[in-house]
C-alpha cells in the first residue's frame, strides 16, 4: 500500500490552525448576526416557486394523454421535486432556517418529498456525516458502504459490479438513501439494535406507502377521472354508424350505448391512469439523477482528501475546519445552476458551515478563498463535466485492484486574472 | 420547535375535504398550497390581519386585528399569545385582550405599551402597519369576573395593568353593569394615562363608577393604607389588581392581614424575570452537543445565556407560557427565576425562558 498523501494542512501549526479556526467562526458570526428579513424572503421565495411549478405539473399532467402536455407535465415535476429536495429540504433539515422560529420551515417539522424519513436522514447526514467527514471507516457516506471510492479502500471482487450498480444507484437513488440510513453494516456487525432497526423499518416503510400511493396511485388516478371527463364530453357516441344500426336491429339500443360508453371510459381511463404515471417515474429518475451527480460531486472528485481515524485523533476546532474544506469539492455554476442544485455547487462552504443559510454561501465564497490563500490550503472546485467525470473515472477503475491516490492541485493560487488577491497575500 | 398559534375553528366539512385529498399532497398539505393564496387560510394554525394601529396615551398602541377564521372568544381579563414577524424571526409575546367579547365588527385588540429595549412592544407601537399578517396563540388566563356579580367592584391598576381591566370595563359597560364599580389607577403622568379618554368618559357617564387617577410622579406612589380613605368598604368588594409586582405583593399584604385574600385577584401584566437585583450566583451552561460554555449570569434565563454564545435555542413566547424552549437538562442545579427556587436536576425538561443556572448546568442541545 502506498504511503497515504502527506496533508494539505501539515504545514500548519497549532496556532495557526487555532487562528484558522477563528477566522472561520467569524464568518459564521458575522451572517449570524446579519440574517433577517431578506433571507427570509428568499426561502419563502424558493418554497412558492416550488409550489407554483408543482401545482402547474400537476395541472399540465391532468391531460397526460396528450404527449406536449405529459412531456410539460413531467418537466415541471421534476423541477419542482429538484428544488424540493435540493434547495429546500436538504437545507431546512439542517436547520439552517430554524433562526426565523417560523413552526413551518423548521428542521425539527420538515418534511420531505422522497423515500428517506427525516429524522433518520438528519441522523445519518447532519451528524454522521457532517461530523466524521471523509474519515475512512467513519463516514458512512464516502463510497456509501458499496462502492470503493479512495484507493486506501480494500478492494473485494464484489467491487467488479460497482460501474453497475452505480448505475441503478442514479436511478433509484433516493431507495438508496433510505436504505443507507439503516445502516445495514452495523445491522450485520449486531451493533444496531433490534428496537432502532424496527423503528427504522417502520419509518421508512410508512414513507414508501405515502410516496407510492401519491405518485403512482393517486395523481394517476385523478388524471384517468381527467381523461374519462374529457373524453366522453368531447366525444358522446363511441360506436360507428354501423354498430349502431345493428344495435337498433336488435333493440339493444340503450343497452348497447350504455356498454361502449362502459369500454370507451375504460380505455380512456386506463390511457391517462398509466401516462400520469410514467410521468411521474420520469420525473422521480430525473430528480435521482441530478441529486446522485450533485452529490457525487461533493466529495469524490480527484481534488479531495480523505482520512484514517489515527490523522484525526483530538482534532481541534481548526483542523476540523480544514478538514472540512479539503474533503469537499465545489462545482461551478451560474445562479440558477446553484438554486436548483440546492447551493451544494457550493459544497466547502456547506461543509464548513452547515447551518448557514444557503443562499449565504455565494456570499462568503470569497472570504473562505481569501483564507485559503493566505494559509496555503486548496480551494477545490471546478465545472460539472470535470468534476463528474472524475468521479465516474474513479468509480470505474476503483472497480478493479490497485489504484493510487490522484493527482492534487495543490494550495489555491487566486482565479486567473486575480493577481491583485495574489499580491495582497 | 418553533411555537404555533392556536388550531383554528374550521368547518367539519372544510376539514373533511382537507384530510380526504391529503394524500395526494404528501408530505405537505393542501393547506401549504392554500396558504400561497391566502395566508389566512391555513387550517393548522389561526391567524389575523392587522386592520388598524390606533395610538395610545403613555407609549402604547392599540392593535386591532381580523382573526381569519371566527374567533374563539375570551373572557374579559384573559391574554393571547401574539406571534409577530420582525426581521424574518417570529417573536411570540403574550398581551391582554382589550377588546370587549363582544364586538360587533369581530375584531380584537391588544394594547401593548412600548418598553425601552424591548423587541416586540416597540415593534407593534410604531413599526406594524395594518395588512400585516401575525399569528394568534392560545387565549389563556384566569384573571376574570365572576359569572354572577353579587357584589361591588375594586380595581387597582398601575401602568400597562390597565390592559386587561379595560376589557372588563367595555364588557360591563354593554351589558349595562357598570352600577358599583371603584377603580384606582396609578399613572406617572397625568396625560400619559392609557385610556385616560375613556375612563374619563366612563366615570362622566355612569354614576355607579368612580374612578380615582394617581399621579405617581407628583404625589408618590399608591399605598395599600390609602385604600380606608378611597375606598372604605373595599373589604366587601371583589378586588381586581394588575401592576408591578411590588404593588401586588402589597396589596397582597394587605388583604392577607385586613381583609379576605379570597377576594383579591392579581395578575402580573409582566413576569418578573431576572433583573438587575437578581439573587443567586448564576453558573456555567454546558450545551454539550455543540460542545461549548455559555456563561449565565444571575437573573439571566439559560435561552438568553445559549442565544448569546450564539446557540441557535427555541423559544416561543419567553415568559414561561408556552413550552416552546424545553430541553433536557442532563446535570446541574437551575434557579427558577420567577420565584427563586433552586432545585437539583437530572435528565429533566425545563423551560430555559425562565430558568437561570446555579452552578455548572449541562444541557442536550
Ligand atoms: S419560550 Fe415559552 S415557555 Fe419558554
Amino acid at each position: 500500500m502506498q504511503s497515504p498523501p502527506k496533508h494539505p494542512f501539515a504545514h500548519l501549526s497549532a496556532d495557526q490552525l487555532a487562528e484558522l479556526g477563528r477566522e472561520f467562526d467569524a464568518i459564521h458570526e458575522q451572517v449570524r448576526y446579519e440574517l433577517g428579513d431578506r433571507d427570509r424572503q428568499y426561502i419563502k421565495g424558493v418554497i412558492r416557486l416550488h409550489r407554483q411549478i408543482a401545482v402547474a405539473g400537476r395541472a399540465l399532467l391532468l391531460g397526460s394523454r396528450s404527449k406536449t402536455l405529459w412531456a410539460a407535465g413531467t418537466g415541471c415535476l421534476a423541477i419542482a421535486k429538484i428544488l424540493e429536495n435540493m434547495e429546500i429540504g436538504h437545507n431546512v433539515l439542517h436547520g439552517q432556517w430554524d433562526w426565523m422560529n417560523d413552526p413551518y420551515i423548521h428542521s425539527s417539522t420538515w418534511d420531505w418529498d422522497t423515500a428517506s424519513t427525516a429524522e433518520a436522514w438528519k441522523h445519518s447526514h447532519n451528524y454522521i456525516h457532517h461530523t466524521y467527514t471523509n474519515i475512512r471507516g467513519k463516514d458512512k457516506d464516502l463510497g456509501y458502504e458499496i462502492m470503493r471510492i479512495d484507493p486506501n479502500q480494500k478492494w473485494h471482487p464484489a467491487y467488479l459490479a460497482q460501474p453497475f450498480y452505480n448505475l441503478l444507484l442514479m436511478a433509484f437513488f433516493e431507495w438508496g438513501v433510505a436504505v443507507h440510513d439503516l445502516d445495514v453494516e452495523a445491522i450485520r456487525r449486531g451493533e444496531k439494535p433490534l428496537k432502532d432497526v424496527w423503528h427504522d423499518i417502520k419509518g421508512i416503510s410508512g414513507k414508501a406507502r405515502d410516496q407510492i400511493v401519491k405518485d403512482y396511485l393517486g395523481w394517476p388516478l385523478v388524471s384517468a377521472l381527467a381523461s374519462v371527463a374529457v373524453g366522453r364530453l368531447s366525444n358522446r357516441e363511441p360506436r360507428s354508424a354501423k354498430r349502431l344500426l345493428a344495435d337498433r336491429v336488435r333493440g339493444r339500443g340503450w343497452l348497447g350505448a350504455a356498454k361502449a360508453q362502459l369500454s370507451a371510459a375504460r380505455t380512456e381511463g386506463a390511457g391517462g391512469f398509466a401516462a400520469t404515471f410514467w410521468a411521474d417515474f420520469t420525473a422521480n429518475i430525473i430528480r435521482n439523477l441530478w441529486a446522485h451527480s450533485i452529490i457525487f460531486c461533493g466529495h469524490f472528485p480527484d481534488q479531495t482528501y480523505t482520512f484514517s481515524q489515527d490523522e484525526v485523533r483530538d482534532e481541534t476546532r481548526g483542523a476540523w475546519y480544514a478538514r472540512q474544506l479539503v474533503g469537499a469539492a465545489n462545482i461551478t455554476g451560474s445562479p440558477l445552476f446553484h438554486l436548483m442544485s440546492g447551493n451544494l455547487g457550493y459544497q466547502v462552504e456547506h461543509h464548513l458551515f452547515p447551518d448557514m443559510p444557503s443562499s449565504r454561501y455565494a456570499e462568503i465564497a470569497p472570504k473562505v478563498k481569501d483564507i485559503c490563500l493566505r494559509y496555503g490550503l486548496p480551494y477545490n472546485t471546478g465545472p460539472l463535466s470535470r468534476q463528474l467525470g472524475s468521479v465516474h473515472r474513479t468509480i470505474i477503475r476503483l472497480a478493479f485492484p490497485g489504484g493510487a491516490p490522484r493527482p492534487k492541485p495543490g494550495p489555491y493560487q487566486g482565479e486567473p486574472g486575480d493577481d491583485e488577491v495574489r499580491a495582497a497575500a | 420547535m418553533a411555537e404555533q398559534g392556536m388550531p383554528p375553528r374550521v368547518s367539519p366539512v372544510r376539514r373533511r375535504l382537507l384530510r380526504a385529498v391529503r394524500l395526494l399532497f404528501t408530505p405537505l398539505r393542501p393547506d401549504d398550497y392554500l396558504e400561497l393564496v391566502n395566508p389566512l387560510w391555513s387550517t393548522r394554525e389561526l391567524r389575523g390581519r392587522v386592520e388598524r394601529v390606533r395610538p395610545e396615551r403613555g407609549g402604547a398602541a392599540t392593535v386591532l386585528i381580523r382573526p381569519g377564521f371566527d374567533w374563539v372568544g375570551h373572557r374579559p381579563g384573559q391574554y393571547v399569545r401574539l406571534g409577530v414577524l420582525i426581521d424574518g424571526v417570529h417573536h411570540w409575546r403574550a398581551y391582554s385582550l382589550t377588546s370587549s367579547p363582544d364586538r360587533p365588527d369581530g375584531l380584537i385588540s391588544v394594547t401593548p405599551k412600548r418598553v425601552d429595549g424591548g423587541v416586540v412592544s416597540p415593534y407593534l407601537v410604531e413599526r406594524a402597519r395594518p395588512g400585516e399578517v401575525v399569528r394568534l396563540g392560545e387565549v389563556e388566563g384566569t384573571f376574570t369576573l365572576p359569572d354572577r356579580l353579587e357584589r361591588g367592584l375594586l380595581f387597582v391598576t398601575a401602568g400597562s395593568g390597565i390592559t386587561p381591566v379595560m376589557s372588563m370595563l367595555r364588557q360591563l359597560n354593554r351589558h349595562g353593569s357598570i352600577t358599583d364599580v371603584v377603580h384606582i389607577h396609578s399613572a406617572r403622568t397625568a396625560d400619559g394615562v392609557t385610556f385616560g379618554d375613556e375612563l374619563a368618559e366612563l366615570d362622566k357617564r355612569h354614576d355607579g363608577f368612580r374612578l380615582t387617577v394617581r399621579v405617581t410622579g407628583r404625589d408618590g406612589r399608591f399605598t395599600p393604607d390609602e385604600l380606608d380613605t378611597v375606598c372604605p368598604d373595599w373589604r366587601e368588594r371583589e378586588a381586581y389588581a394588575c401592576g408591578p409586582g411590588e404593588l401586588l405583593d402589597a396589596l397582597q399584604a394587605h388583604w392577607k392581614c385586613h381583609g379576605d385574600p379570597e377576594l383579591l385577584h392579581r395578575e402580573r401584566f409582566q413576569p418578573i424575570v431576572g433583573g438587575a437585583d437578581a439573587e443567586g450566583e448564576g453558573g456555567t451552561v454546558h450545551f454539550a452537543h455543540r460542545n461549548l460554555d455559555a456563561d449565565c449570569p444571575a437573573g439571566t434565563p439559560i435561552l438568553v445565556a445559549g442565544e448569546e454564545a450564539g446557540v441557535e435555542m427555541p423559544f416561543g413566547c419567553r415568559i414561561g407560557v408556552c413550552h416552546t424552549c424545553v430541553l433536557r437538562i442532563r446535570d446541574g442545579r437551575i434557579r427558577d427565576l420567577r420565584t427563586n427556587a433552586v432545585s437539583e436536576k437530572h435528565n429533566e425538561i425545563v423551560r430555559t425562558c425562565v430558568h437561570g443556572a446555579e452552578g455548572p448546568v449541562t444541557i442536550e442541545l
